[in-house]
């Protein structure tokens, strides 16, 4: 091959590189190992962190993916796939794109759904830039943003739009419900609103009023972007019916639709619109149409297949996406059915209020707000949640997450989910647990006589 | 609650697994057939990267496990972070962005706080190859920063003197691909950035071409101030039809502070995040955890078994492979963008005289080449050369798989000369012929609607 270039040798053909800015040998960068070797190493590590009984929800749900999703999404043909710039050596992948977008319209009752975003946090980055792009009439750039809403996705939003002039400005939520009290938007009737998001379940997991927050909205010319779970709305009211017209924008994260726990990725993001805006929706959209003899076939379509010809006023940077989860996903759903995912979904929810029940059952233990909730809730203990949380760690329970940092109004709380994962067992597991941890603090004394541990 | 189910699909397992098989077959990948795509192209992933990433305790790792139940997990992304620094050459690395677009934002939203940190409020031009990706755009726009464009010479090098007068007390920093979008290294790179740093300026590199250069010049040695890698295409994670992907960002010491957060610090012998609390000035996060942590753990495993003679070798062979396929391809009638220039691991090959001569276009072209069973590249990349072919065959690829290519090519060519029409029709031997793009942005058709519905 060198003879057929025409060098003596493969250094020659980096001869253009000056050779002052050669770097030599990299002797910080450790020499290969085979695959044994890392195998060893990593299964070590992976050791080392274990597998413990997770009550951690707070935007990333431990579900069970049935075998088949990640067999069939693995497959070379869908794994080791490239963009599908040529629609026509790519149909499988189209395809399965827009049979996902078909799903997530059914799922949110919206128009129409893009192909996938990164995360569910940086989908409501996007889904606020373009309520900005689609409200013309306001100028104030004001978007409100709910205190119940995922704190990661409020500084997820924030960073991303920061630099375009628009404002995220914080909702307070009820003390005692947990929700955005409805009566607290009246301050800003009449005033210019750029848009509203709604949180439903919020990060609490409690119930949000969707129906009167999108009907205030409608009145005062805000658009209203939804954020939801996904495995939600198997059983609750969908986005698209929320007061008498819907919401303009949906966004959410897609990981309770198959993708595994993973350290929070990859998961993905997605975002649903009424028609009229589609010409405003970031990301990949692909659309069913014809090949010249007639046939259907899918291809991408819109802006999306123009991305790397815009040369300016583009309105969004999003090239790659998540494709491989959302093929998951699609898999899921289509596995899974309305009727599996609304029973994971009432499992999940019945779990989290059986933890709940036993958990406040103990001294000092209680539910916080008493609004209904969706499958996870904020739990109040009566000594600082860390401590208990580090104790329960040591017996491989993850109890929750500790609320202190994001939300130190909330003096010890912490927020538990039990999925459909969750036995009957380990959630006596985790209540006995907690009891004795609590007792440790120096809290209410235990009750129960310490047995085998 | 909900009204009406969810109009998703009802499948039987079976159903569902044959269904998703079926569509998998419609896929070209890069386990099934030559993917030569530049520019977004993809790489093989080694099967043991994979299984290695997914052991049981990676997967089921919640994002918030406290860091006692996190210390392998956080070892593989301390380590991934010092393999990226050294072969970039640069201070520090943020693994978290999720893909190269966010990479690319991360950029310059760094570039713009280091500016706002010295007050230089003037500065608000960000200067972009002209040969650049259209991702670019968005990104400086996101950042309130206005674009102009830098022109290239004809031999693809920045042109100097035209740089010089674009660049001023306005300028917040210049933004280049190396090697260059048309696969050609930049031969003036320290001159360049010597102009840049001249006039208080930074430099910010598209990194998703460094696996042409590995180990053999650093963007920090370069003179750098933040390079961002695309590591589903450049480090060897699998592309999974369009993601999901990494786009770490590496900055040189004056960017530090502004790095996004989370990072995986070491002290001692304990792993831990260093989040907004931990790093102030940061630019803060980008997703709601750790961004697309599965797909960095392949990463991490991938360069463990490259080592430091592997990563060279890459360079070494997805070089030599380029340039073999460059000349045979000139030997048999097709002209480079750049014929005398070295390719590096992609090249441009312009078929205007093809266009001008036969009444084929370069898509004719490139629909055909489907019909032999290659993947072809998108035809609308790079936007400032109409009717040109990047090619990119991967280090992964043998001899005869490239002679198979060019084999391909020149019956392409043939068929052209004597039977413009064929050419024209392809492809004929895929699920689809030539799909109708126009009727699919015409008639949006983006989800499945029930008949009458
Ligand atoms: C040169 C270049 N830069 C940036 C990008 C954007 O990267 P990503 O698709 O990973 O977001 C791409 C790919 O689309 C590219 O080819």
């Amino acid at each position: 091959m060198l003879g057929a270039i025409g060098v003596d040798s493969i250094e020659a053909l980096f001869d253009e590189i000056p050779d002052r800015l050669l770097c030599g040998t990299l002797e910080a960068m450790p020499t290969a190992v085979s695959e044994v070797d890392a195998s060893r190493l990593m299964s070590a590590r992976a050791r080392l962190d274990g597998v413990p009984t997770c009550f951690i929800g707070a935007g990333a749900y431990d579900h069970y993916v049935p075998a088949a999703v990640w067999q069939i999404a693995a497959r070379g043909e869908f794994y080791s796939a490239s963009a599908p710039c040529q629609a026509e050596a790519s149909q499988g992948t189209l395809q399965l794109l827009y049979e996902f977008q078909s799903m997530m319209a059914a799922l949110t009752a919206m128009d129409v759904s893009n192909a996938s975003l990164y995360d569910g946090a940086s989908a409501l980055a996007e889904a606020v830039l373009m309520a900005v792009r689609i409200n013309r009439k306001s100028k104030s750039r004001r978007v409100l943003v709910p205190k119940s809403l995922h704190p990661a996705y409020r500084r997820v939003a924030g960073n991303i739009v920061r630099n375009q002039g628009i404002v995220l400005e914080e909702l307070p939520y009820d003390p005692a419900g947990g929700h955005i009290d409805p009566v607290l938007l009246q301050q800003y009737d009449g005033l210019d609103i750029t848009a509203l998001v709604i949180p439903q379940p919020n990060f609490f997991g409690v119930l949000e009023e969707a129906d009167t927050l999108v009907e205030w909205a409608r009145v005062n010319g805000a658009v209203t972007v939804a954020v939801v779970n996904p495995l939600s709305l198997s059983v609750l009211s969908p986005p698209g019916e929320w007061g008498e017209r819907g919401v303009d924008i949906c966004c959410g994260d897609g990981q309770p639709l198959g993708a595994p726990l993973s350290s929070g990725g990859p998961y993905f993001g997605f975002l649903c619109c009424r028609q009229a805006f589609v010409r405003h929706l970031p990301g990949w959209i692909v659309g069913r149409t014809l090949d010249v003899d007639g046939k259907t076939g899918f291809t991408l379509t819109l802006h999306a297949r123009n991305r790397r010809t815009r040369r300016s006023g583009a309105a969004s940077n999003i090239c790659t996406n998540q494709g491989l989860m959302v093929t998951a996903a699609t898999i899921h759903m289509a596995l899974m059915g309305a009727e599996g995912l609304s029973r994971t979904a009432a499992s999940c929810h019945s779990n989290t209020l059986r933890l709940g029940e036993r958990l406040s059952m103990l001294p000092g233990v209680s539910i916080r707000f008493d609004r209904p909730v969706f499958h996870e809730q904020v739990v109040t203990l009566p000594v600082a949640a860390n401590g208990v949380l580090r104790t329960l760690a040591a017996h491989n329970v993850l109890g929750g997450l500790d609320l202190s940092r994001d939300y130190p109004e909330l003096g010890n709380a912490i927020l538990c989910c039990a999925t459909e994962r969750r036995t009957a067992e380990e959630i006596e597991i985790f209540t006995g647990r907690l009891e004795r941890a609590v007792a440790l603090q120096g809290g209410a004394p235990c009750r129960l006589q310490p047995k085998g541990w | 609650m909900r009204k009406t189910r969810a109009a998703l699909p009802e499948l039987s397992e079976l159903q569902t697994v044959q269904h998703f098989t079926r569509l998998s077959r419609k896929n070209f990948s890069v386990d099934t057939a030559l993917q030569p795509l530049g520019s977004c192209g993809t790489r093989y992933t080694p099967r043991g990267a994979d299984s290695l990433a997914m052991l049981p305790e990676f997967l089921a790792r919640h994002p918030e496990a406290p860091e006692g139940h996190s210390q392998g997990f956080l070892a593989c992304l301390y380590d991934l972070q010092e393999m990226l620094r050294v072969v970039t050459g640069m201070q520090g690395i943020s693994l978290t962005p999720a893909a190269g677009a966010q990479g690319e934002f991360a950029g310059v939203a760094m570039i713009k706080a280091y500016h706002a940190a010295r007050q230089e409020f003037e500065r608000d031009e960000m200067l972009v190859s002209a040969a650049d990706h259209g991702s670019k755009q968005a990104s400086v726009v996101m950042c309130g920063y206005k674009v102009r464009s830098i022109p290239t010479k004809p031999d693809g090098d920045i042109d100097l003197a035209s740089l010089k007068t674009m660049l001023g007390r306005r300028t917040a920093g210049v933004m280049l691909t190396i090697p260059s979008g048309l696969g050609v290294f930049d031969r003036g790179i320290e001159a360049v950035a010597a102009l840049v740093h001249g006039v208080g300026a930074l430099l910010h590199c598209d990194g998703v071409n460094l696996t042409a250069i590995l180990g053999k010049v650093r963007p920090g040695d370069m003179g750098f101030d933040v390079v961002h890698l695309d590591l589903h295409k450049g480090f060897f994670a699998p592309h999974g039809g369009g993601g999901p992907g990494a786009g770490p960002v590496g900055v040189s010491a004056s960017l530090l502070p502004y790095l996004p957060v989370p990072i995986v610090g070491l002290a001692g012998d304990r792993y831990s995040w260093l989040c907004e609390q931990e790093r102030p000035e940061s630019i803060g996060r980008l997703s709601a955890f750790a961004g697309n942590a599965g797909v960095l753990l392949r990463v991490y495993v991938n360069l463990l078994m490259l080592g430091r003679e592997g990563i060279t070798r890459v360079a070494e062979y997805a070089t030599l492979n380029a340039n073999y396929l460059l000349k045979e391809l000139m030997k048999a009638g097709f002209e480079a963008v750049h014929p005398d220039r070295r390719a590096t691991h992609e090249f441009g090959v312009t078929l205007r005289r093809q266009v001008r001569e036969l009444e084929v276009s370069s898509r004719d072209i490139s629909k055909r080449l489907l019909d032999y069973g290659v993947d072809a590249p998108a035809t609308w990349f790079p936007p400032i050369f109409p009717e040109c072919l990047l090619l990119k065959p991967a280090e992964t690829e043998n001899k005869e798989t490239l002679d198979r290519f060019v084999g391909a090519m020149k019956s392409i060519l043939k068929e052209a000369e004597t039977d413009p029409d064929l050419v024209k029709g392809a492809p004929y031997r895929l699920p689809v012929r030539r799909l109708d793009d126009v009727r699919a942005a015409r008639d949006l058709d983006l989800a499945w609607k029930p008949a009458n519905g």
